[in-house]
């Protein structure tokens, strides 16, 4: 199929940027949307003008490094994928693709497609982990968890970190990213003991980050290509006031 | 401190319980509302004495004044950070599957606080002496006001938006103060759309009798 | 064979390790703070070494090339992780997951490490059940099991298909605490050019920041790589699209051994090539056979759909040549049988590089829900890559490049033949041999970062406690930097107009073809040639655009290549001079007359290590005989 690409171009994070317009031919739909890119930095390459940039690495939806904004959706318009797993044959003949890299303060884009998610490590490093030195940990089985919360623990621990979420929200709000890692060790006893700390470490630098505030209008959840849930917002939202 | 008071989360939560506050305060007024729908002016102008007069009552109009101050300012900045969160938009738009109204919430809230306004000067200001009427005879007034066509539609589109308002504040307001439920969730959900769509339309209901009726 | 002194303790298998660590030297804590310490990787070796090293006090630099730790590929690890735990009082025990890991890795593996590897497995898992990874449990509370890989134990610890996550975000989250506290330092997208030696010992890297092209130098008392396996030199696999050997490549040009690199492990059950333009196999759960039958048509070229192929014009190849493992047999048999039917020409698709893996009959038999509740999860996968409902039509297979088991050469303390540069995770050759078997990848690469290397690098370190900060004034670091920015210089200014991914793609073509998981003589030879043809080429018409101080990632992907010619070049040559088959290593010249692997105990029971020798020089080999005192050599069979 023949396709018209506008691709968000941009030299560096000090330059203006703008979108620049690509025709494609002979788009198999068996591509991924990440191979098709790479047909069309193949091209550039071999007339010697600069690849399009984007982020990606093992394009099996689970490292969370690829994220592009595709026609008005993070990760594209197919619901609980990443952009490495959207495949071609979503789209047809003569389509238009606008593609644009996640906007939101905290992300300042990089190079073309490339933003820099430092503000998510810088989260994480606040307060998401549990204290436990390697070699002082007890026997595993003489901590005992209730498989549901065990379970649902596991359904906000697969957050991948893509910035999805941000990307989808109107705020560019990260209490989605935030509340499944909290909701993952509030679930489980090992991370009760510091729940308190964690918590107020963690919105504290998600704030610093200056992403924008929740208003619930559930569109990371819509995005998020790994179904993660509101209802860890809530469950995070419980966590802080119990901090205090 | 401050990190605390004025951390999102806080914030958020100001915002919710402020906006459940309100909640509680509106069937109170429809059911006064309703009085004006008798053709006896007494019981309306009764109801709207006492609220005026007892001390009770008057406390709860100061807190709810206040209430209603800190969601509009809390609302404002929250939105303007909001704002500033994504300097640079979309060109292919958002078109991410959102419950469609919490979109437009400071949209929806800017056109309440319009009408707000137009109310105080219409009736409040009146009470507090502060605009010419009669303080003593409400009823009236408000006859008088829902024979103006253009008041009414006034009137309609922003208890339209109110609802849309109410609709997504209902729910939002629970999810934000951290009660997210697998079975009750959904109940808040239907209450909060019996809620947004029940009250404006009594509202209208009144609005439409006095206008087209009498 | 003087230079490989692989240092195992002495004393009984069982007590080595516990041996070791008492007698191990120590340095003190307000030592450690001095002394700093490179960690090239972030996966669960490189995440889980800089929290351990940083908890101990240590100094640590930690590198990645991606944006964050959190993405490096061990995050892709589906399966589970084993465990000598023994929660299903199923006989299991660290002695018979030791004795597993060596006969799955057919007897080419040095027992002292395998033993350890074992016995670390459970101080790993409670270590991980700790900081909060969620494991898979039963309704009691404890930890639930599964059995994998054909082992007749149940020792695998799992978080549904995505423990690798689970463990990396575990051991990420564990850095994270060692970074906050500022015991770790870390810089995510660097790309490691070179070791710098001072001396003879590992003392700092030069290190390309992928943000600015700036060249920085770093220092270190030791430097540590955990930098992965090699299996992109495949170009398609089932690794992440940037992994690369560059590292590992770049420390055995400055003197440590590379053993076994023709050892790496094909994975029979990944989602096939569609098109021209695919970079990346996804795997599929290997759980798939116990229901799936494969088969190809029994004539040649067969367009037919699938469906429309009568029950008796299809081979069930699997079935047919293994009656009593049918197509349960382990992952290399699989794979070579796919490939045999499809070399023949009876393969499936456009391509023709597929077979068959087929639930009709399973569904049939157990009903269309009892499957959705067993592999829902990856019929869902697979349909969001391929397009096509296994519920309706049969999956199509194909193997793919998946592990190597070669790497860096390592002695029983993780270090390589240079002193102070150690090897952990897929980076060293270590535990699985010829063959590694399934969920034993996490259990190694974490047991290697978290439980063995903090405990063998003080031996190294305790000596060098007088050693001031390492300066990057030190002219060693002014020569290795003027030598890496040299290379990068040369790639760019070829102004060819070819791009660094074509060339990868036609290098994989030649791995897979002749370098694949069936070998023989004269397939080696030629590839041996064609490598060499190919980076001449690649020498003279690559394209680059751009320059070397801003983000390139045409110059990354051209460096790894660049790499990947030397070292494709060594794996032909030790697939050449490994004149048997083992484990995942087959060469077609022997094998059995019913078509077996067959191993020749009496000339290859050794690692093979070899050394560089310099630009255009060949390779010296070095032999460390693998001496099995615990265990003996057994032949495998699936008939």
């Amino acid at each position: 199929m023949n396709l018209t690409l506008k691709i968000w171009r941009q030299k560096n994070a000090g330059t203006k940027g703008s979108f620049a317009t690509y025709r494609m031919d002979d788009v198999s739909p068996e591509m991924s949307f990440l191979e098709m890119l790479d047909a069309l930095n193949k091209k550039l390459v071999e007339e010697d003008k600069y690849p399009v940039a984007f982020d990606h690495d093992c394009r099996e939806g689970i490292c969370g490094s690829c994220g592009m904004y595709i026609n008005g959706h993070p990760h594209g318009p197919v619901p609980a994928i990443t952009t490495c797993h959207l495949s071609m044959r979503y789209f047809k003949e003569g389509d238009t693709i606008w593609i644009e890299p996640w906007r939101a303060k905290p992300f300042p884009v990089i190079k073309d497609l490339i933003v820099d998610r430092t503000a998510f490590d810088k989260i994480q490093i606040a307060g998401g982990f549990i204290s436990v030195n390697a070699g002082a940990a007890p026997e595993a089985n003489s901590i005992l968890v209730e498989k549901k919360k065990s379970d649902d623990a596991f359904d906000s621990a697969i957050c991948i970190g893509c910035g999805a979420c941000v990307a989808a929200c109107k705020n560019a709000s990260a209490m989605l990213f935030v509340s499944a890692k909290i909701s993952q060790f509030a679930l489980l006893p090992q991370g009760r003991i510091e729940a308190k700390e964690r918590v107020r470490a963690m919105i504290e630098k998600m704030d610093e980050a200056g992403f924008g505030n929740c208003s619930n209008t559930g569109a990371c959840e819509a995005e998020c290509p790994k179904q993660i849930k509101l209802t860890n917002i809530a469950r995070l939202n419980r966590e802080y006031f119990k901090a205090y | 401190m401050n990190k605390i008071l004025f951390s999102s989360i806080s914030k958020k939560f100001v915002m919710a319980l402020a906006g459940l506050f309100l909640l509680m305060f509106l069937p109170v007024h429809l059911v006064i509302n309703f009085l004006l729908l008798k053709s006896d002016p007494v019981p309306f102008n009764k109801a709207a004495h006492f609220m005026a007069t007892f001390p009770l009552v008057k406390i709860m109009e100061v807190a709810l004044i206040g209430v209603i101050l800190i969601h509009i300012t809390w609302g404002i900045y929250l939105q303007i950070q909001n704002w500033l969160a994504r300097p640079v938009g979309y060109v292919s738009g958002n078109k991410s599957e959102t419950s469609f109204f919490s979109r437009f919430m400071i949209w929806t809230g800017a056109s309440v606080l319009t009408f707000l306004v137009m109310h105080f000067f219409n009736f409040y200001f009146v009470k507090l002496g502060l605009v010419a009427g009669n303080p003593e005879d409400f009823y009236t007034l408000a006859h008088k006001l829902f024979k103006i066509p253009a008041y009414n539609y006034i009137y309609l589109v922003c208890f339209s938006l109110l609802g849309f308002h109410l609709y997504h504040a209902f729910s939002s307001a629970f999810q934000t103060i951290g009660l997210n439920h697998r079975l009750w969730t959904p109940v808040v959900k239907v209450v909060a759309l019996i809620y947004a769509i029940a009250l404006p339309a009594g509202f209208a209901f009144i609005s439409i009798s006095l206008w087209l009726f009498r | 064979m003087g230079k490989l002194i692989s240092k195992i303790p002495d004393g009984p298998l069982a007590q080595k390790w516990t041996k070791y660590k008492a007698s191990v030297k120590l340095v003190n804590p307000a030592n450690k703070k001095k002394l700093e310490i490179i960690v090239v990787g972030t996966g669960l070796s490189g995440a889980g070494a800089s929290s351990a090293l940083g908890e101990l006090g240590y100094s640590v630099k930690t590198f990645c090339y991606q944006d964050s730790p959190r993405r490096a590929h061990s995050v892709a690890a589906q399966g589970g992780i084993n465990a000598a735990k023994n929660y299903q009082s199923d006989g299991d025990s660290i002695y018979r997951l030791f004795y597993d890991m060596i006969k799955g890795g057919d007897f080419r593996a040095r027992e002292a490490n395998v033993y350890r590897a074992a016995e670390v497995s459970n101080e790993v898992i409670d270590h991980y059940t700790a900081i909060g990874v969620p494991f898979a449990r039963d309704y009691g509370g404890t930890l639930d099991t599964r059995s994998f890989g054909g082992v007749q134990v149940s020792r695998t610890l799992y978080s549904r298909g995505q423990t690798g996550q689970q463990c990396l975000l575990g051991a990420y989250s564990s850095l994270n605490r060692q970074i906050k506290k500022g015991n770790v330092t870390m810089y995510p997208r660097r790309e490691m050019l070179d070791i710098v030696l001072i001396d003879g010992k590992a003392r700092g890297i030069i290190a390309r920041n992928l943000l600015t092209g700036e060249i920085e130098r770093h220092a270190a008392h030791a430097v540590v790589l955990a930098t992965g396996g090699y299996g992109t030199i495949y170009y398609m696999s089932t690794l992440a699209v940037n992994s690369n050997a560059s590292a590992a490549w770049k420390a055995h040009k400055k003197g440590a051994f590379f053993a076994n690199p023709s050892f790496v492990q094909i994975h029979p059950t990944c989602v096939p090539q569609m098109n021209e333009f695919q970079s990346k196999l996804t795997l599929m759960s290997e759980s798939l056979r116990n229901d799936g039958r494969v088969w190809v048509p029994k004539s040649k070229g067969d367009a037919r759909e699938a469906n429309e192929i009568p029950e008796d014009e299809r081979d069930y190849f699997l079935e047919r040549r293994y009656p009593a493992f049918g197509n349960l047999v382990p992952r290399d048999v699989a794979s070579r049988a796919a490939k045999e039917r499809c070399d023949a020409g009876f393969g499936v698709g456009e391509t023709g590089l597929a077979v068959n893996l087929d639930f009709r009959d399973s569904m049939k038999k157990q009903g269309k829900k009892v499957i959705e509740n067993k592999y829902g999860n990856l019929f869902e996968m697979y349909k969001t890559i391929t397009g096509i409902d296994p519920y309706e039509e049969p999956m199509r297979i194909y193997p793919a490049g998946h592990y190597t088991m070669g790497g860096l050469w390592v002695d029983y303390e993780l270090m390589t033949t240079i002193p102070g540069l150690y090897a952990i995770g897929e980076a060293n050759f270590s535990d699985h041999g010829a063959n590694r078997l399934g969920a034993s990848s996490l259990m190694q690469a974490s047991g290697d970062g978290y439980f063995i290397l903090p405990n063998t690098i003080n031996n190294y370190l305790a000596d060098e406690i007088r050693v001031p900060k390492i300066s990057t004034d030190n002219p060693e670091f002014a020569e290795t930097e003027k030598a890496a920015v040299g290379i990068l210089n040369k790639l760019i200014s070829i102004k060819g107009k070819q791009t660094a991914s074509s060339f990868h793609k036609r290098l994989g073509k030649i791995m897979w073809d002749y370098c694949g998981m069936i070998r023989n003589k004269e397939g080696l030879e030629k590839a041996l040639v064609l490598i060499n043809d190919l980076k001449k080429e690649f020498w003279r018409d690559l394209n680059i655009p751009g320059t070397i101080s801003e983000l390139n990632m045409e110059l990354e992907k051209a460096g790894r290549v660049a790499d990947y010619f030397e070292l494709a070049g060594l794996l032909a040559t030790d697939a050449l001079n490994r004149n048997e088959s083992c484990g995942a290593h087959f060469r077609e010249e022997f094998q059995t007359p019913d078509g077996e692997a067959l191993r020749n105990d009496e000339k290859f029971a050794f690692v093979a290590a070899w050394e560089y020798a310099g630009e255009g020089n060949p390779h010296i080999l070095h032999k460390e005989e693998l001496k099995f005192e615990e265990v003996e050599m057994k032949v495998r069979s699936y008939k």
